[in-house]
């Protein structure tokens, strides 16, 4: 019971944390619970999906399958990252002032939405596939009981769920004044962390070179086994041990992102006219 | 990003041709051989076989990859070029009885 619950909590806590730092970051918008729901919903039913084709998408593209269906999961998600970001540095000022002479596509942020609820299912479709090809694989080998293992499955699930909502109401309490900078902040190194992981795959897929690796052992600080290191892992791309390469990714999407933030900021004379 | 994408994987076909491989077996949840000794500073292909008929995530924060496992599947898993040094590996799915090591030398 208590491997089911761990294994099930690690894979659970990646992706609550995602999905609480989206939720808190979009709160303001009308139509965030049903886009939510639709997500971690895809995320759920693709997960199975995913498990059950784990060896026929291993195979594909001469045995890097996996590899790339990884990384194209991972960019996928930092670019709709990336763009809510860039959308937020825009229209994020406006929302919270002048909401009512903002047209009402804008308000209700339905197209903003639908990029982080695909993000959510992705997160989801990442870690689930994995918590479901483990459970399978405790219930084919015959150690444990069905009874344990669901028991162990919903205990992991609940402790991970909880430190996501968490992380979310801790989000709730940060001053209106510091909310919009800390959630787009945590947001772009929840995109850079994705990049860095792209790369990473596609250095196992051997399409990358590795460049250096890795650049740096930060192992005796911060081991990125420990819960510690898991947490950072997920939130902003922490790695103990990272390739080269993987450090290119990161800070040229922290960049590219920042610089579009800046580029799209409405000046205040504009912000006062429309 | 696209564009650096297409260049630095161009890049990399022409830097990697000679390659090492080395056959690693899954069994009853045990790596065998248990320990792999691998030129330092080459290029690995890691073949992993699992012949258990349970799947297993092959994973190495040393070696800095992860990967699913089928039950029955052959899976391909490029490392190095390493340092010498010694790089513990595991089944994360079998966390206690599947260990391994990876030594550059």
């Amino acid at each position: 019971m208590l491997s089911s619950a761990i294994i099930v909590f690690r894979e659970v806590l990646e992706a609550a944390l995602i999905i609480g730092i989206i939720a808190a970051a979009t709160r303001s918008l009308p139509t965030r619970n049903i886009w939510l729901i639709t997500g971690i919903a895809a995320g759920g039913i693709g997960s199975m999906i995913v498990a059950s084709l784990t060896g026929q998408i291993a195979e594909l593209a001469e045995g890097i399958g996996q590899e790339l269906f990884n990384a194209g999961i991972l960019a996928v998600a930092a670019l709709m990252l990336a763009w809510h970001n860039i959308w937020m540095a825009r229209h994020g000022i406006q929302l919270a002032r002048d909401a009512k002479q903002l047209g009402a596509e804008l308000v209700s942020g339905g197209r903003e939405m639908s990029a982080l609820a695909l993000v959510v299912a992705l997160a989801i479709l990442r870690e689930g596939s994995e918590t479901a090809l483990f459970l399978y694989g405790l219930l084919a080998s015959g150690d444990e009981t069905l009874f344990s293992i669901i028991g162990g499955g919903a205990i992991g699930f609940l402790l991970g769920g909880l430190a996501g909502f968490g992380l979310y109401a801790g989000f709730l309490n940060i001053p209106p004044r510091l909310f919009f900078a800390s959630t787009s902040g945590l947001i772009l190194l929840l995109a850079a962390a994705m990049a860095s992981q792209v790369a990473r795959f596609l250095v196992q897929a051997d399409l990358l070179p590795s460049l250096a690796n890795p650049l740096w052992d930060s192992t005796w600080l911060l081991d990125n086994g420990s819960l510690t290191g898991r947490l950072l892992h997920t939130l902003i791309g922490y790695e103990a041990m990272p390739s080269g390469i993987q450090v290119v990714f990161y800070s040229t999407t922290l960049i590219l992102v920042l610089t579009g933030m800046r580029v799209f900021r409405p000046r205040a004379r504009t912000l006062s006219t429309t | 990003m696209g564009k650096l994408f297409i260049l630095l994987s161009l890049y990399s076909f022409s830097v990697f041709a000679a390659e090492n491989e080395v056959a690693l077996t899954i069994r009853d949840h045990r790596f065998e051989p248990a320990e792999v000794r691998v030129p330092a500073g080459q290029k690995i292909k890691l073949i992993v076989h699992n012949q258990d008929t349970t799947p297993e995530e092959f994973k190495s924060h040393e070696l800095n990859r992860e990967k699913l496992i089928a039950p029955g599947a052959k899976v391909n898993i490029f490392i190095g070029p390493l340092n010498p040094g010694r790089y513990p590996f595991f089944g994360e799915f079998h966390e206690k009885t599947a260990r391994g090591t990876v030594i550059a030398e």
